[in-house]
C-alpha cells in the first residue's frame, strides 16, 4: 500500500543538503557520497539500503558526527549540526559490531550515557531499570558483556542507545551477526520498540527483505547516490532505476518501444510486437525505446495466447510457488512465479513451448 | 579391568615425559636464577673477609645489621645509616618519578603509533627501538655532553637569552632523572603500544556517542582498557630504575649514589661482601613488594567489574 496521507505533514526530524563526502584528494579520492539530499520524519523508521560500499555507512556516520561533510549541511529539526561533535548530538547509535564497553557491566553500559549527560544517580538507576526490562535483559544486569550471547549483546546495545532518551537512533547493520531465527525475533523486537518509544529510527541494511519487512521509507543507495526513495510499497512495485529493480526482488527487464504517453502511464511494444499498458516511474519522460520491469509473480505462463512466448528451460519447486524460467524466441530469459495448488503441479515440462501473460498494470517504464 | 590398568601406565609415562621435556627449562631456572640467589643469600649472613670477598664457615648478621645501622668506631653507639637511607629513598623517589614521567610521555606517544594506518606502525615502532642498539653507556656519556654546563643545552638556552649563567644540571638528580627518562621511555612505549594496537577503536566512538567528551572517553574507556599495557610499562621502567648503576654513576657523579651504585661500593672499594649481598636481596625485596602491590591493584579493579 502507499504512505498514509497523513505522513507528509509530519516535522522533518534528519535532513541532509547536497551532502559530499570525499575521502582522500585528488585522482586517487573516494568520493563516498556525492550531492545527496534526503529528509527523514519524525517517528518514522526509515531504512538506508544498498549495496556494500554504497554510501550508506558514511551517510550514517555523518548523522552521528564519526565523519563531518566535505560539501553541503546536515540539519536536526532544522538546525545544522554538521559541526557538532558525535557527544553534543541527542542522536545515538547501535554498531554493527555493538561496541560494548568490555570493561563494565551490562548494567554499566546502558548507565553510561545518563552518567556523561550527568543526570542524578536515582534517575539514571530508575532509567537504566526501565530500558533493561523494555529489552529484557534485568536478569543479567551485573554480568560482564562478555559473558552473555550475541543477541543479548544487541539487546543491551539498544537499551545502551536509547537510555540517554536520544532524538534519533542511528542502527548500523545491526542484525548483521545474528542468526536467521534470532534476526527475525529482532525485527519484530526492533519495530515493537520504534513503536514504544516514538524515537524516529534510521536503519542501514544490505538485506532487502529486512529493509522491505520493516521501514516506513527506504532509500535504495548506490555509489554515493540515492537512487530511489519511497514506501516498500513503491520501492517495489513502482521501482524508478534497473538498479533499484535489480537490487530489490527478482525481476524481468524487456526492451520496449514507446508509441505514446498519457497520465502517467505509456503504451509500450515488445519485440514480440505485443504492445503492453506501463506505468512509468515518477518525474521522467520516456524517450522512443525504453526498458520495462515485470515481477515473476505479476506474469503468467501459458499453454496457448500470451504477449510473449518460447521454450520452458528451467522448472523450480519451492513449496508455496513454483519459478519457471522461459528462454523467450525474441531473446533474454523470463521467468514467471506461480502459486502452486495441491492438486495440481505447475504443469510445465522443461523442453515445452509456453506462453507468457502480464498482467494488466504489471509492467513499469524505467528511467534506465 | 585391562583398559584402565593401560590408562594409568599410559598416564605414568605421560607425567614422566612431561618432566623429561621440561626438564632443561628447570635446569635453567634453578641453576641460572635460583641458584645464585641462595649464594647471595648466604654471603649476606658470613662474616667479611679483610681484602673483598667472605671468610667461609663463619657467620654473622653484621651485614643484615649494615644495611640499616652503623656502629660508632669510637664509643659503639649505635644509630641509623643515614646514608643508607638516603640512598634507599632517593631510588625509590627517583624511579617513581621516572615511572611518572615515561608514562607521561609515553602514552601519547603509544597512541600516536596506534592510531597510525597498519603498514606504518611497524616503522614508528622501530624508530622506537633504534636507541637499544647504541650501548647504555655511550648513550649516557652523549647525555652528559649534553647536559653539562658547555653542552648543548646549556649552549642553547643562553643563546635564546633564557640564562646568563649556565645551569648545573650535571651530577645533580635532575641529571638522573634526566637520563633515566631518556633510557626507560622505550620500555614504556613497547608495551602500552602493545595494548593500544589491540584496543577497539569503535569503542571511543561508541563513547564519543554516548556523549562522553575527549576527557571523559580518556578516563573512562581507554585508560581501564590499556591497563595492562600501563602496568607492563611502568614495571618495566619501575624496576631497572631503581637498580640503575651507569646512569647515576655519569650523570649524578660521585655524590648522588643510588642502590646499585651502593652496591657496586660494597663488592669493590668497600670489601664489605655481605652488606652489598644484603642490600641486593633488600632491593629485590623492595621489587617484590612493589609488584606484589601492582598485581594486587590489578586484580581488584578486575574482580570490581565483574
Amino acid at each position: 500500500m502507499p504512505e498514509p496521507a497523513g505522513a507528509q505533514d509530519k516535522r522533518i526530524a534528519i535532513e541532509a543538503r547536497g551532502v559530499v563526502k570525499q575521502f582522500g584528494e585528488g585522482p586517487g579520492a573516494l568520493r563516498a557520497l556525492d550531492d545527496v539530499s534526503i529528509a527523514i520524519r519524525e517517528n518514522e523508521f526509515f531504512t538506508l539500503l544498498g549495496p556494500s560500499g554504497c554510501g550508506k555507512t558514511t551517510l550514517l556516520r555523518l548523522i552521528a558526527g564519526f565523519e563531518y561533510p566535505s560539501e553541503g549541511a546536515i540539519l536536526l529539526y532544522g538546525e545544522d549540526i554538521a559541526d557538532l561533535p558525535p557527544f553534543k548530538r541527542p542522536i545515538n547509535t547501535v554498531f554493527q559490531s555493538y561496541a560494548l564497553f568490555p570493561h563494565l557491566t551490562v548494567w554499566e553500559n546502558v548507565a553510561f550515557g545518563l552518567q556523561m549527560l550527568g543526570r542524578p544517580a536515582r534517575e539514571v538507576e530508575s532509567r537504566v531499570a526501565q530500558m533493561l526490562k523494555l529489552v529484557q535483559m534485568e536478569a543479567l544486569a551485573r554480568r560482564r558483556t562478555d559473558q552473555i550471547s550475541g543477541g543479548q549483546a544487541q539487546r543491551v546495545a539498544l537499551a545502551r542507545a536509547l537510555a540517554p532518551a536520544p532524538k534519533v537512533l542511528l542502527l548500523d547493520e545491526p542484525l548483521s551477526a545474528l542468526d536467521y531465527k534470532l534476526r527475525k525475533e529482532m525485527q519484530i523486537e526492533l519495530k515493537r520498540l520504534q513503536h514504544e518509544t516514538g524515537i524516529t529510527f534510521i536503519f542501514v541494511t544490505h538485506d532487502q527483505e529486512e529493509a522491505l519487512t520493516m521501514s516506513d521509507r527506504i532509500a535504495v543507495m548506490s555509489h554515493g547516490k540515492i537512487r530511489q526513495v519511497g514506501s516498500p510499497w513503491d520501492i517495489y512495485d513502482k521501482p524508478a532505476e534497473r538498479f533499484v529493480a535489480d537490487f530489490i526482488g527478482e525481476s524481468n527487464f524487456l526492451k520496449a518501444a514507446v508509441l505514446g504517453v498519457a497520465g502517467g502511464m505509456a503504451r509500450v511494444r515488445l519485440a514480440s510486437g505485443a504492445e503492453v499498458l506501463a506505468t512509468i516511474a515518477e518525474g521522467f519522460e520516456p524517450k522512443a525505446e525504453a526498458t520495462i520491469v515485470v515481477r515473476p509473480e505479476h506474469a503468467r505462463a501459458t499453454v496457448q495466447g500470451g504477449q510473449l512466448s518460447g521454450v520452458v528451460e528451467n522448472v523450480v519447486y519451492f513449496g508455496t510457488d513454483t519459478h519457471i524460467s522461459i528462454r523467450l524466441d525474441t531473446d533474454g530469459l523470463f521467468t514467471v512465479r506461480q502459486q502452486n495448488t495441491r492438486s495440481q503441479s505447475c504443469g510445465f515440462d522443461v523442453g515445452a513451448r509456453a506462453g507468457i501473460e502480464i498482467a494488466v498494470d504489471a509492467a513499469q517504464v524505467l528511467r534506465d | 579391568m585391562a583398559p584402565a590398568r593401560q590408562d594409568t601406565s599410559s598416564e605414568r609415562r605421560n607425567v614422566r615425559s612431561r618432566w623429561l621435556l621440561s626438564a632443561p627449562a628447570l635446569i635453567i631456572i634453578f641453576v641460572a636464577a635460583a641458584g645464585p640467589l641462595l649464594v647471595m643469600l648466604a654471603y649476606s649472613f658470613m662474616v667479611k673477609g679483610d681484602y673483598g670477598d667472605v671468610k667461609p664457615g663463619q657467620y654473622s648478621l653484621d651485614g643484615w645489621f649494615s644495611v640499616l645501622f652503623q656502629r660508632d668506631i669510637f664509643d659503639d653507639t649505635l644509630s641509623f645509616a643515614d646514608a643508607h637511607l638516603t640512598i634507599m629513598w632517593r631510588s625509590v623517589r627517583l624511579s617513581l618519578i621516572t615511572t611518572a614521567l615515561t608514562l607521561l610521555l609515553g602514552f601519547p606517544t603509544a597512541y600516536f603509533i596506534a592510531t597510525r594506518p597498519r603498514n606504518r606502525r611497524e616503522i614508528w615502532v622501530f624508530l622506537v627501538t633504534i636507541p637499544f642498539w647504541t650501548n647504555l653507556l655511550i648513550r649516557t656519556f652523549a647525555m652528559q655532553q649534553v647536559i653539562r654546563n658547555e653542552g648543548i643545552l646549556n649552549t642553547l638556552l643562553r643563546w635564546g637569552g633564557l640564562i646568563d649563567q649556565p645551569v648545573q644540571i650535571l651530577y645533580t638528580d635532575w641529571a638522573i632523572l634526566f637520563g633515566m627518562v631518556y633510557v626507560y621511555l622505550p620500555l614504556m612505549v613497547l608495551p602500552l603500544y602493545a595494548s593500544m594496537e589491540k584496543l577497539d577503536f569503535r569503542l571511543i566512538e561508541a563513547g564519543y556517542d554516548l556523549y562522553a567528551g575527549r576527557l571523559a572517553v580518556l578516563r573512562r574507556i581507554v585508560i581501564p582498557l590499556v591497563k595492562p599495557g600501563i602496568v607492563a610499562g611502568s614495571i618495566l621502567v619501575f624496576v631497572p630504575s631503581l637498580g640503575a648503576y651507569v646512569i647515576p654513576r655519569v650523570l649524578g657523579g660521585g655524590k648522588n649514589m643510588m642502590l646499585g651504585n651502593l652496591i657496586e661500593l660494597q663488592f669493590g672499594a668497600g670489601r664489605n661482601w655481605p652488606l652489598g649481598a644484603a642490600i641486593s636481596i633488600t632491593l629485590m625485596a623492595v621489587v617484590m613488594v612493589a609488584l606484589l602491590f601492582y598485581v594486587r591493584n590489578a586484580a581488584r579493579t578486575g574482580a570490581g567489574h565483574g
